[in-house]
């Protein structure tokens, strides 16, 4: 690797950290925006122009208010979950192709910080280890309604998990590698792989919604039972980092669907425009953003529809109904490779 | 047993395909919310813009004073009398000489006390009041820290002759019929008296 | 350069968590270094350019099982309990049987060729495909028998939860 090529992806990992920071906070007030809408109301609309410094004064907000460490409480472990919780759902954003790349010259900077070839287990085990920052976060709280909050998240989690990348193998086996980079150039060619694989989508995208801990699966925040899940005992910038950081989630994974099941940066006819390289990565790159906020409006639009399923539903959506489907969804995607002869 | 002929009978029948699929609700539920994305918004924006008021809203009280400036107070009590939050209370005093353009009748209120924590708006000290001094108004009864301060006083409650409080406002036909009724004699013998 | 610098702070991490597991008094904290102790190894399989093995040992050892430990720990809050004193016949089988188990690791280190850290020679075994065809090739067989036996497992456990769930309904 060059020097020029290390300081690039210095420079996009900053990018990349910074814009999944921005976005994030900016789909808070958007979140807001858009619940005030669905409700006939207005939403913010006091801090600057259209409440768009919103984010800016609960960030303020967050940051000076009292932090409170409960006496009783592991102190260390207690600062420790929500940092890691922050820092699994930023590290996701790196393995995600946000455009072609950048001919300069003789080089061409991809616009990727790393194209790992196991790009989607790397996706997986972050999302899988996500977990701890909520339990140990729960558990050190030292408060029952805390680590019942926390056990739920993490049951939630680690069984949406088994669905999830159930669903993957089925999108593994049709394009045959685990570099999201190949998966998206491969969607270049055809159709965009929810064509093929609409069952696989559809199971992906509910276990994302149980993944990122959303609406209709937020019981590990169920405030009616749980008085606030595994939070309880937060305050200050901490607490603030989890709602965060459950916004990290929620951008990263709307990236990964479009990337997956939507042809990321692609878009139909795309070569037929007669684009440089250039400007056609930017038009790219401002599809993919398109895309990411077109599933974000769905996150957050079914968050302010459907009411929150009773945990037994929960249980037996993931592991009776989810599960099967997407083993069915590997047969019968293995039995039409074999038959349509594309066994490799 | 009906109680009701609005009641529902609850059935528990087995869930179709449909409904046990689960999306077809979700998308019904979700094309109802994504209308409301194009609704007419309901809030109104408030120390900008102003929620219209009924003609006959009844906000803070005023107690009225007639156009020589004078108290029309007499502090006879059918207002407390007639509250029935019990929220007023009020001292009487007897008007010494040289008090004549301060107030109408030779007694007057010396402490005049409406507790608005107690108030329920409902008007009727307005309608029991023989001698047209107490009205409610328009005005909203502002918020304050301390229960103390919800205790308006003469101070608060007496309009100044500089800024005189409209109440015409509130008195549009309907109540006048109403106050013009044979129950309210009083009314109907100042009106007669004002024609 | 850098490789070799990582892969003594791994090293340390790694040996530094594992002998933290077994001396925390508290299961929690056990469970948390051991969980440490995994994302080292992990380490040290990227830099040996294994990141499919990688992957899998975070996805499977740190996301999932000991996901279930800790699980399991909180739940029946065992940091409470008191751990019963052992007869000292029993502390000496586990020693002989741990000496027995370093014996095993140690023969088994020595016969080994490469164990050094070389990022530049790419270890076909760390690989998708080469793991794959391994796997699935080579050792179908084994491969095969050892999920049949995580089958008998699932099995006596789900009978045994079933067993007790008789028992108490009765």
């Amino acid at each position: 690797m060059t020097d020029s090529m290390l300081i690039y992806k210095i420079i996009l990992c900053v990018i990349v950290f910074a814009v999944s920071l921005g976005a994030a906070a900016y789909m808070t007030w958007g979140e807001r925006k858009l619940a005030a809408w669905l409700q006939d109301r207005v939403g913010p609309n006091r801090a600057g122009p259209l409440g768009l410094l919103q984010p800016i004064a609960d960030g303020i907000k967050m940051i000076f208010k009292e932090e409170m460490i409960p006496t009783h409480s592991n102190r260390w472990l207690f600062i420790l979950g929500p940092s890691f919780f922050m820092l699994c759902a930023c590290m996701t954003g790196v393995v995600i192709p946000w455009g072609a790349g950048w001919q300069s010259g003789e080089t061409l900077y991809p616009m990727q910080v790393t194209d790992i070839n196991i790009g989607l287990l790397y996706l997986l085990s972050v999302v899988s280890i996500g977990v701890y920052g909520v339990m140990i976060g729960g558990w050190a709280s030292n408060n029952k309604f805390a680590l019942l909050g926390a056990l739920r998240a993490s049951s939630q989690m680690i069984s949406y998990e088994v669905a999830m990348g159930m669903a993957l193998i089925a999108l593994v086996m049709m394009t045959g590698t685990l570099s999201l980079k190949e998966i998206v150039a491969q969607q270049d060619a055809g159709f965009a792989n929810v064509v093929y694989q609409p069952l696989g989508f559809i199971i992906f995208l509910i276990c994302a919604f149980a993944e990122t801990n959303r609406a209709p699966f937020d019981l590990p925040e169920c405030e009616s039972e749980l008085v606030g899940g595994y939070h309880t005992e937060y305050s200050s910038m901490k607490l603030g980092f989890y709602l965060f950081a459950e916004y990290i989630n929620m951008f990263i994974s709307s990236a990964i669907m479009a990337s997956l099941y939507f042809g990321g940066y692609n878009f139909p006819f795309q070569h037929e425009l007669g684009l440089d390289g250039n400007v056609l990565t930017a038009v790219q790159t401002a599809v993919f953003f398109g895309k990411i906020l077109m599933f974000i409006f769905l996150f957050m639009w079914i968050r302010w529809t459907l009411p929150r399923f009773r945990y037994d539903q929960l249980m037996n959506l993931g592991w009776k109904v989810l599960l099967p489907l997407a083993i069915a969804n590997i047969i019968i995607t293995g039995f039409v490779m074999l038959f349509t002869g594309k066994l490799g | 047993m009906q109680l009701t002929n609005r009641s529902i009978q609850v059935v528990k029948k087995e869930l179709t395909l449909s409904e046990r699929l689960y999306f077809p609700a979700i998308l019904k539920g979700m094309l109802i919310t994504l209308s409301h994305l194009f609704k007419r918004k309901a809030t109104i924006k408030y120390p900008e813009q102003d929620r219209e008021l009924a003609a006959v809203y009844r906000g803070q009280h005023v107690l009225k004073r007639d156009d020589a400036g004078a108290e029309r107070c007499t502090a006879c009590g059918l207002c407390a009398v007639a509250c029935p939050a019990e929220a007023i209370t009020m001292e009487s005093a007897e008007r010494k000489k040289g008090e004549e353009g301060l107030y109408r009748e030779e007694k007057y209120a010396k402490i005049y006390e409406i507790n608005m924590l107690r108030c329920i708006f409902c008007g009727l000290c307005e309608d029991a009041c023989p001698k047209e001094a107490i009205f409610l108004t328009d005005r909203i009864v502002p918020s304050s820290f301390t229960r103390g301060e919800e205790v308006f006083g003469k101070d608060i409650l007496v309009e100044s002759m500089t800024e005189r409080v409209d109440v015409s406002k509130r008195q549009t036909p309907e109540v006048l019929s109403f106050k013009n009724d044979k129950k309210h004699k009083h009314n109907q013998t100042y009106l007669d008296r004002k024609n | 350069m850098l490789t070799e610098y990582a892969f003594w702070l791994l090293s340390f991490i790694a040996i530094f968590s594992g002998i933290a597991t077994i001396i925390s008094k508290n299961p929690v904290y056990s469970v948390l270094y051991l969980i440490l102790t995994f994302f080292s190894i992990a380490g040290h399989y990227f830099l040996m350019n294994a990141q499919f093995l990688a992957a899998v040992h975070i996805i499977v050892y740190a996301g999932a099982i000991m996901v279930l430990f800790l699980y399991v720990i909180m739940m029946l809050n065992l940091n409470q309990l008191e751990i019963e004193k052992r007869s000292n016949i029993l502390k000496m089988l586990a020693v002989a049987s741990a000496g027995l188990l370093l014996v095993i690791l140690s023969g088994a280190a020595h016969s080994a060729d490469a164990l050094t850290a070389n990022p530049n020679k790419v270890t076909p075994a760390g690989m998708v495909e080469d793991l794959g065809i391994a796997l699935y090739r080579h050792y179908l067989l084994p491969f095969e028998l050892a999920s049949i036996l995580f089958l008998a497992a699932m099995v006596g456990a789900v009978y045994l939860s079933k067993k007790n769930l008789n028992e108490t309904q009765a």
